[in-house]
């Protein structure tokens, strides 16, 4: 084997194992992808059009507030790209405008909408339809995902930062400062999580970040006991007393020697820890604790389906988007727990070492 | 000449693409003793264990017969009738071959009912017989003894009453006394003749016959009547114990019965300063108490009580001990490794305890260590390059990176590697190459005392004399002391000048290694001398 692919790091071998599960691989590009696209979601989905160019003028409304006075309206506020007058005068003669694919921001109110009712179905002009308060649902989705990924991402980040921080002075240090700290980590996650995100909703208002740092606060301690125990299986392990015999400094045993080999449980957490934080921000959200609106949020649009069943279309929408979100992590972290698994290669090469 | 008992006929077994065993031609008689010899890899084990179809996800090809059938071909149902009443086994570690949750009495037991259909008073009553046979202490109380109650020896004595229950017609015992400690291996290994040859003496022509396996050549001359030599999956001979010791006929029997490491030691000079003097070392680990009488007293066992050494410039000290006699221990203590009660070390003169963070880290560069898993001793998530470096940068930060690597290139090659493994992770390496780097990644710093920490117990008994030639030629070459701490006699005689005797935290002999070896005074040196050589 060393002759034909010679060199390879653990890293690196784990990662063309991941690759040859096609699913998973797939579903972590597809899941980037998404991410990516949803990053790019102003020039994709918005209510101003990307470029205008307009007697003889550059605009750039997406960088820019006009006011309508400026395409030759009368009133000094910001111009409504939906109003058929200022839509009329921005293609007359050499006119013209760039509009994103879909015309609306996930709070744009369309005044000038032909619809006759609220929740209104899917159609030319709202391509899934709207919400009950009048947004376009395709905006609120691509908006909605974006931020529950942020969201999760942030979650994961601090959680993994906190569960290795304290896993590692655990396990690394064992003894009195294990025995303490775990003792002090029982207390703390014994704190009934959800009372407090429901006492501090009602004194403070709801948003993004105080349910960011609320969750951040407990999200990492299940991490936390699997890193301690890899640092407490890996501090016996003889590199880590050749280490310590050549006079390296303690921070540098951890640092340089026992984390990279006590980094499987967390890599294979990583998916499993983010559609945690997906679904725990949409729960929040559902139940009326998270954000309110007009931010965007799957919870939010969910609880919106619940509440009108008839408008079939909010509920699918934002349960597909959901659904699909979190089996593409799903699958990310199965396959991801499979390529770091050597049981599963060691049946499979015959037992060789 | 009648039927042989069991015969192996063209037998093979493959896992998924690789060949471990090949082509294998080999019978057992009844009432013969007969070793399967070779190092790991050979497929030794292999063989054993499919004659009771117990290897997983392998293709097994040929045919092995016992006693007119075909075991190869029989179903799961008929081959558990075979296991254990027909054909018994013995594993090496009978920790984790016993049930823990069952005594051993009852684990015995079990297997009488089994198999012959026994009342289980009766079954007791042979349980207890079986287990006196074998010889544990005190077979009334240690019938109802869980495994983990007993000590190594004598849960392998309760394993061959296990095995024996049923009047087995072949013993098949892999690897039986390796994880034991060496007085207690000799004790196992004349259990076993002793058993066999009462065998010989009641049932004569049908005696139970014992299959050994094992890589421990000393055991084969002294227990089997006949070898068979594997190497690499076949069979490369196979004759009388005596003839093939005397003359062996394949070049790999050959090597391995040269394989017994050759003392080639250059004398300490006369007037060699001491370079590292250990005083009174008395080193002490708590013992969990239950309940809240722990918090308050804390009872003790003590590893190491009050332990002297001194080591001389270019000099070997063997450090010789079973399990539990504290020599790793001690090997922990002079690298400081953990807390010491009392008693101090002195390095070329400085109190390694008493030293300032800074002057110890100083200290440590020339004082290094090689511990004996080379699986374990090396990170696998660093490169050769940065395992060997990493020393060199702590305690050169002077050197230019062409410095360090000329330096590194240069150890590489003295350990027998090329600058080509620089990039190489750990675990593209064979036992014995991982032992060379983590050789190098010690000698790279130009120590003046390693500790050697069971360096070849982990190595295959060739490759174990490869790397005590070259620890002998990089003494030779640079002078530097060795602190060697070995179970195996025949290592320490390989390497050591001088050597001390260590039993439950005490030294209890020392000396010169040759007469120690020679004419040992205490009983206990005795009894490990006649037991390794």
């Amino acid at each position: 084997m060393s002759q034909v692919i010679p060199h390879l790091s653990p890293a690196r071998r784990n990662w063309q194992r991941f690759k040859r599960n096609r699913l998973g691989y797939w579903s972590l590009i597809v899941f980037v992808l998404l991410y990516v696209i949803s990053l790019a979601g102003e020039v994709i989905s918005n209510d101003k059009p990307l470029i205008v160019r307009y007697e003889q003028q550059w605009y750039f409304p997406l960088l820019h507030d006009y006011p309508e006075s400026v395409f030759g309206g009368n009133l000094p506020i910001q111009a409504d790209y939906h109003d058929p007058f200022i839509k009329a005068q921005l293609s007359r003669q050499d006119n013209f405008a760039i509009y994103p694919l879909n015309p609306y921001y996930y709070d744009t109110l369309n005044y000038f909408s032909t619809a006759e009712h609220y929740p209104g179905k899917p159609d030319d002009e709202n391509l899934l339809g709207t919400d009950i308060a009048g947004y376009d649902i395709l905006a609120r989705l691509l908006y909605g995902f974006r931020v529950s990924v942020t969201f999760a991402l942030g979650l994961t980040a601090v959680g993994v930062i906190l569960g290795i921080f304290f896993g590692a002075i655990q396990g690394y240090f064992a003894g009195k400062v294990d025995l303490v700290t775990q003792r002090l980590i029982d207390i703390w996650g014994s704190m009934p999580e959800l009372y407090l995100l429901i006492i501090f909703a009602s004194i403070f208002d709801h948003s993004l970040l105080l349910l960011f740092g609320l969750l951040s606060l407990f999200g990492w301690i299940t991490l936390s006991d699997y890193v301690r125990a890899e640092f407490l299986r890996n501090r016996q392990l003889e590199y880590v007393k050749s280490a310590r015999a050549l006079g390296l400094s303690n921070f540098q045993i951890i640092w340089r020697h026992i984390l990279p080999n006590s980094l499987t449980p967390v890599i294979t957490f990583l998916p499993f820890r983010m559609s945690a934080a997906i679904m725990a921000l949409a729960s929040l959200d559902f139940l009326g604790l998270g954000v309110t609106a007009p931010a965007p949020s799957l919870g939010q649009l969910l609880l919106q389906g619940k509440e009108n069943l008839d408008a079939w279309w909010i509920a699918v929408s934002a349960f597909s988007v959901l659904v699909l979100t979190l089996l593409l992590l799903t699958f990310t972290g199965e396959a991801l727990r499979n390529a770091l698994d050597t049981r599963i290669s060691d049946a499979r090469q015959g037992g060789t070492l | 000449m009648t039927q042989p008992l069991l015969s192996i006929e063209d037998f093979s077994a493959r896992f998924e693409k690789k060949t471990v065993v090949e082509q294998l031609n080999l019978h057992i008689n009844s009432g013969e003793r007969l070793a399967l010899v070779g190092e790991s890899g050979s497929g030794k084990t292999v063989t054993a264990l499919s004659i009771l179809k117990l290897v997983e996800a392998a293709e097994l090809g040929g045919r092995i017969i016992f006693r007119g059938e075909d075991l190869l071909q029989k179903s799961a149902r008929e081959i558990q009738r075979v296991r254990g009443a027909d054909i018994a086994m013995i594993f090496q570690e009978p920790m984790t071959a016993l049930n823990p949750l069952f005594t051993i009495g009852e684990q015995i037991v079990e297997t009488l009912i089994a198999h012959q259909a026994l009342t289980r008073a009766q079954a007791k009553q042979k349980a207890l017989e079986l287990l006196t046979r074998t010889g544990i202490r005190q077979p009334e109380k240690n019938i109802n003894s869980y495994p983990h109650q007993l000590s190594g020896g004598q849960r392998q004595r309760a394993m061959i009453a296990m095995a024996l229950s049923c009047k087995p017609k072949l013993l098949i015992a892999d690897e039986p006394t390796t994880a034991l400690d060496l007085t207690i291996r000799a004790r196992i290994v004349k259990l076993l003749i002793d058993i066999q040859e009462e065998e010989v003496r009641e049932n004569g022509e049908h005696a139970m016959a014992i299959l050994l396996i094992t890589h421990d050549l000393n055991l084969v001359r002294k227990f089997a009547h006949r070898v068979a030599v594997m190497e690499r999956g076949r069979l490369v001979e196979t004759g009388e114990t005596k003839a093939i010791f005397e003359q062996p006929a394949h070049p790999y029997t050959l090597k391995l019965i040269n394989s017994v490491p050759v003392r080639n030691v250059l004398p300490v000079a006369g007037d060699a300063k001491t370079l590292l003097e250990a005083r009174q070392i008395r080193v002490e680990y708590p013992l969990p108490r239950k309940g809240w009488r722990g918090l308050f007293h804390a009872q003790t066992f003590t590893a190491l009580h009050g332990v002297d050494i001194t080591l001389r410039e270019g000099e070997t000290v063997g450090i010789v001990g079973e399990s539990g006699s504290g020599k790793s221990t001690l090997a922990q203590a002079v690298l400081n490794l953990i807390k010491v009660k009392s008693g101090d070390i002195e390095i070329a003169g400085a109190p390694l305890y008493s030293l300032s963070a800074r002057l110890q880290r100083e200290v440590r560069a020339r004082l290094q260590v090689v511990f004996q898993d080379p699986f374990g001793s090396l990170s696998p998530r660093q490169t050769i390059r940065q395992i060997v470096g990493e020393g060199l940068e702590l305690h050169f930060p002077e050197l230019t990176p062409e410095q360090r690597y000329e330096r590194m290139v240069q150890v590489l090659s003295e350990v027998g590697l090329s600058a080509q493994v620089l990039d190489s992770y750990p675990h593209e390496f064979s036992g014995g190459q991982r032992q060379r780097i983590a050789i190098a990644r010690a000698f790279v710093l130009s120590p003046q005392v390693v500790v050697l920490d069971e360096p070849t117990s982990a190595l295959d008994v060739s490759i174990q004399k490869q790397v005590l030639e070259l620890l002998v030629s990089l003494q030779k070459k640079f002078g530097m002391s060795y602190l060697l701490i070995s179970h195996d006699l025949t290592v320490i005689q390989a390497l050591a000048h001088r050597v001390y005797v260590l039993k439950d935290g005490e030294i209890i002999e020392s000396g010169d290694t040759e007469q120690v070896i020679q004419a040992p005074r205490h009983p206990y040196t005795k009894s490990l001398v006649q037991a390794s050589l």
